[in-house]
């Protein structure tokens, strides 16, 4: 018999985050119940930075490991650094959050650096199981971080209704999966595309529904609509940190998924998801942002915008070319930064007891917290697509792929789309800067680590508007060999 | 050319936008007022150096500098000048200078935001109008937009500012997407055919566009920019931005922001769409005589000024565009020469009227009356400037309005007819306005104690009254500089038109609905 080849060195990062996830639990066990905890979140910090110091050596070769099951290639690195600067931030959004909301539990941040190895598995996974396995991992303990204000009953709604419909779009997903082994006879990516080709099974109709049911499942995670309901509601109650890393690192997670697995496993089906998927991004992006126009909540504005940037990202899916791939990659870590730098305003914003989450909470203060105001209105602005910063230029490569591949008509609503948008993120610098202030908002305590955040999203911003061509270029060159 | 080793056109560009993070950090007004005045002085007086080393034998891009800013995309950081941009850099340092002067008292409240926005804004015209790469260009382009959405939202008049501020974004905003999208396919299709990746707008000249193509990219990069002149039926921003904007709003939106649009189509649409640009010559024209006659007839039943100079905006902006699209040297020299003018009669009005808004706070026609009486020298200044915007021989509008009816005339005798007749109409309502306003009894007694000009307000005027008469009296200082780049315009333009047979004619319509 032979032993299978082990090659931990493969994983290392995972296996950090996930000895720190355990560490972080430990310690909190063995410490005092009274006093503070602030460094169980420096703990997950620093686990995310060794965990970050191993992914770098990987980078620029392709591996696979563990029988053909798990890879280290550029796609599944570049998405690592994604989620490993996701978890950074929202670890340090974080520290002063739970303090101020009492639920400074070694759990949380135990919980983020396990979900954080979820999404990591789902990069790098090149058989369903391990895919499948991320998912749930990842998941699992974003079910339990969304519902950590107890008394708080939307936050436990929140929860719930996540659970249940993830755990009803996991059955689709899973659904899919078995249907695509029952039609090729192997979970491995690569072999079911050799299969399904030397087979010519292109019109086998458990093929068709096993993509259908993967559609939706996926679909759900990356908040598309129609799959996208659970979106607002979840977002508005899960504490704002979460939201935050939900926004950017579930989403990013979907997708990785979603292009390992359609573009590795299924491609001989492309054009029949190009249509599918056509109609999703549009349907998206159109009712992501009509729907923000109206809400008044900004943490569910936000949330029907992160609908429509899973709309935009989509275009480049549906592009589907080396630009689109390289661009969506991009798109990830410049939504990421500029996401997590809005909800990190949305936090400091807000006091124990006092979330001020409604936007005419918003009223006033740009000359009041000038700088809190500022960054705000570059997160929004990014995210709105305008230049120079990182929210414009993934934008431009996303659209850039679609006109590439001649889909004109979708980079047309794709651009209207965007300038649709500026209306409701605009909405918020009105009342920021031309309004006076509807009530006072005193006492805002800004802890350090959230000031860091802020800082860094603001560089991430900045730098990935400005001086694209590093980032870019990284990007397009961690697709080689993804398919 | 470099100054202080810096290369003169990056220095302009960012130069104020130094002097908006050195505001930052100050705090009492009146310094705000002096540091924001010395570095828009100092701004001006760098890019003088341009006006006098410039080479008026060669139509060439002159002042270049060209390094890669994305390479692996052939998206450059290329900046450049010819006779055409020049002028118009002048125009935007000059103006800079007199709105901040024509802020000093205006403004009361929030001044470092106001002058920090005022040179951010200066940073992003500066740059549109010496970028040479379409995405550079595109982003100084929207760049432009956040500071002006600010100025007029923030420091505008109380009552619709919100509404201006928001219309004048959105109606920008979506015009500039879709030229985004016509950029992208431009630059693809361009790829396809010569294997080289660049958004060089150099580079793209020298291709033909298939000429199916280039009606769908024309309309794209035309619409965005016919926003921004604004021509009819895309002007409706326009006079509410122009009347719920600060004065020095005003005066920069008019002066330089409308050029963006005229100076875009005679930069990017038509060079890079000449047949198309050709063919649609009748719709353009035909549009902008529609501006030309509507915008004077509205003028003249406006109560309130600011909105009678806004609507005449529009009506000037459509000789420019009518001059432009005659596709002949006496069109284009006089389009571009009205640019200059507009940028200059229009600004001294909005400057005018708003001298008198921040002595009375009302802009109504019917508030006032028989102010020469006690307002003389703004009275005499007030006259000149009125007599600069109807374009009477010897002011500057003249030459401008001469040369663009000359050309009109000569590209289609109907165009000229009907232009013509815009020249009576901006007369009659430029007089009759100017009549009620100055002359005739004094009918609101709040009238009798209004103080003539101060020091500072002559000042802010006289420079303006300088270059109304130079531009009049001496037409061939500027003329000289812009001659070699017009002559290079037309003759690549006709040139192009005539080739046409030679062009593929492969649609993208067709590959649409392929």
């Amino acid at each position: 018999m032979k032993l299978p080849e082990i090659n931990l060195y493969l994983i290392a990062p995972e296996i950090i985050l996930t000895a720190f996830g355990f560490l972080v639990l430990l310690v909190d066990v063995f410490s005092s119940k009274t006093e503070k905890k602030g460094y169980l979140g420096m703990l997950g910090l620093i686990g995310v930075v060794i965990a970050f110091f191993y992914t770098l050596p990987l980078i620029g070769s392709v591996r696979s490991g563990f029988e053909g099951m798990w890879v280290s290639d550029g796609f599944s690195n570049f998405l690592r650094i994604t989620f490993l600067v996701i978890a950074f931030l929202t670890i340090l959004i974080s520290m002063g959050y739970v303090e101020r909301e009492g639920i400074a539990f070694g759990e949380y941040y135990a919980l983020i650096l396990f979900s954080t190895l979820g999404m990591m598995l789902m990069a790098g996974g090149t058989h369903l199981i391990i895919i499948f396995l991320g998912l749930e991992t990842m998941s699992i303990a974003i079910y339990v971080l969304a519902g950590m204000l107890r008394e708080d009953r939307k936050s436990v709604e929140s929860a719930f209704k996540y659970f249940l419909l993830g755990a009803f779009a996991t059955g689709f997903l899973l659904y899919g999966v078995a249907l695509l082994y029952g039609a090729t006879g192997s979970l491995y990516l690569k072999d079911m595309a050799s299969y399904i080709s030397s087979k010519n099974l292109l019109r086998n109709p458990m093929l068709m529904m096993s993509l259908v049911f993967l559609t939706i499942g996926f679909g759900f995670k990356i908040a598309s609509v129609p799959f996208h309901m659970w979106t607002p509601d979840v977002y508005e109650g899960a504490p704002t940190s979460i939201t935050a890393f939900m926004a950017s690192g579930v989403k990013a997670a979907g997708f990785s998924a979603l292009i390992r697995v359609f573009f590795t496993a299924l491609p001989g089906f492309r054009p029949d998801w190009t249509s599918i998927m056509w109609v999703l991004s549009v349907a998206t992006m159109t009712v992501g942002n009509i729907v923000a126009i109206s809400q008044s909540n900004i943490k569910r504005m936000l949330a029907y915008s992160s609908i429509a940037h899973a709309g935009y990202i989509l275009v480049a899916f549906v592009a589907g070319n080396d630009l689109g791939i390289s661009s969506i990659l991009f798109y990830l870590m410049a939504y990421a930064f500029m996401n997590l730098g809005a909800f990190t305003c949305v936090i400091l914003l807000g006091k124990k007891g006092e979330e001020n989450t409604l936007i005419t909470d918003y009223s006033g203060i740009g000359f009041k917290y000038p700088l809190l105001a500022a960054s705000m209105t570059i997160f929004l602005l990014s995210m709105a697509g305008i230049p120079p910063l990182g929210g414009f230029m993934a934008k431009f490569y996303v659209f850039s792929a679609a006109v590439k591949e001649r889909f004109y008509w979708l980079a047309v609503l794709g651009v209207l789309n965007s300038a649709l948008s500026v209306y409701y993120y605009l909405r918020v610098t009105v009342l920021m800067y031309f309004r006076e202030p509807q009530r006072e908002i005193t006492g805002l305590q800004f802890s350090p680590a959230s000031i860091l955040a802020l800082i860094l999203a603001l560089i991430g911003t900045l730098y990935m508007g400005i001086f694209p061509a590093n980032i870019l270029s990284f990007a397009q060159k961690s697709i080689a060999g993804l398919y | 050319m470099t100054i202080f080793g810096v290369p003169i056109l990056s220095l302009l560009v960012f130069f104020p936008l130094v002097g908006a993070v050195f505001l930052l950090f100050i705090k009492r007004e009146e310094t705000l007022r002096w540091v924001a005045l010395i570095f828009s002085l100092l701004e001006f007086l760098l890019s003088l150096p341009l006006f006098f080393k410039f080479d008026t034998t060669t139509g060439a891009m002159q002042f270049v500098e060209d390094w890669w800013w994305i390479e692996s995309y052939g998206i450059s950081y290329k900046l450049g000048i010819d006779g055409i941009s020049l002028l118009l850099v002048l125009l935007t340092t000059f103006l800079t200078v007199l709105c901040v002067l024509c802020s000093w008292t205006a403004i009361t409240f929030r001044v470092k935001e106001y002058m920090v926005s005022f040179l951010f804004l200066e940073t992003g015209m500066v740059g549109a109008l010496v970028a040479l790469d379409l995405v550079l260009f595109y982003v100084f382009w929207e760049v432009m937009l956040i500071p002006m959405y600010l100025l007029i939202g923030v420091w505008g008049d109380p009552k619709r500012r919100i509404y201006a501020a928001i219309k004048f974004f959105l109606f920008t905003m979506v015009g500039s997407v879709l030229m985004l999208v016509a950029i992208l396919a431009l630059y693809f299709i361009h790829q396809k055919a010569t294997g080289k990746a660049t958004f060089d707008v150099l580079e793209l000249y020298k291709f033909g566009v298939p000429v199916g193509s280039q009606y769908w990219l024309f309309s794209a990069f035309a619409l965005a920019f016919a926003i921004k002149v604004p021509m009819f039926p895309f002007h409706t921003w326009l006079p509410d931005a122009h009347t719920e904007a600060p004065t020095a709003g005003s005066v920069i939106l008019a002066g330089v922001l409308l050029k963006m649009g005229t100076y875009g189509f005679i930069r990017f649409a038509i060079p890079l769409f000449p047949n198309a640009a050709y063919e649609l010559m009748p719709l353009i024209s035909v549009l902008a005589l529609i501006g030309i006659i509507y915008g004077a007839l509205v003028s003249m039943v406006q109560p309130d000024l600011k909105r009678l100079v806004a609507f005449s905006s529009v009506s000037h902006l459509g000789y420019v565009m009518l001059g432009m699209f005659a596709f002949n040297s006496q069109g284009v020299q006089g389009s571009v020469y009205q640019m200059l003018n507009h940028g200059i009669s229009t600004g001294s009005l909005f400057l005018i009227v708003g001298m008198i808004y921040e002595r009375r706070h009302t802009r109504m026609i019917a508030d006032f009356g028989g102010l020469s009486k006690v307002m003389p020298i703004y009275a005499t200044f007030f006259m000149i400037v009125t007599l600069s915007s109807i374009g009477l021989p010897s002011t500057n509008g003249f030459v401008g309005e001469f040369l663009i009816l000359l050309g009109a005339f000569r590209s289609n005798v109907v165009y000229g007819v009907l232009g013509a007749t815009g020249v009576i109409l901006g007369a009659a309502y430029m007089l009759w306005m100017f009549q009620r306003v100055m002359f005739g009894k004094i009918t609101h007694p709040k009238n009798e104690e209004l103080k003539d000009l101060n020091a500072r307000e002559i000042i802010t005027l006289i420079p303006m009254v300088i270059l109304i008469f130079l531009m009049g009296i001496y037409p061939k200082l500027f003329f000289s500089k812009m001659d070699a780049s017009i002559d290079k315009f037309l003759k690549d333009f006709r040139g192009r038109v005539e080739m046409k047979a030679d062009l593929p004619t492969s649609n993208l319509l067709a590959e649409i609905k392929k």
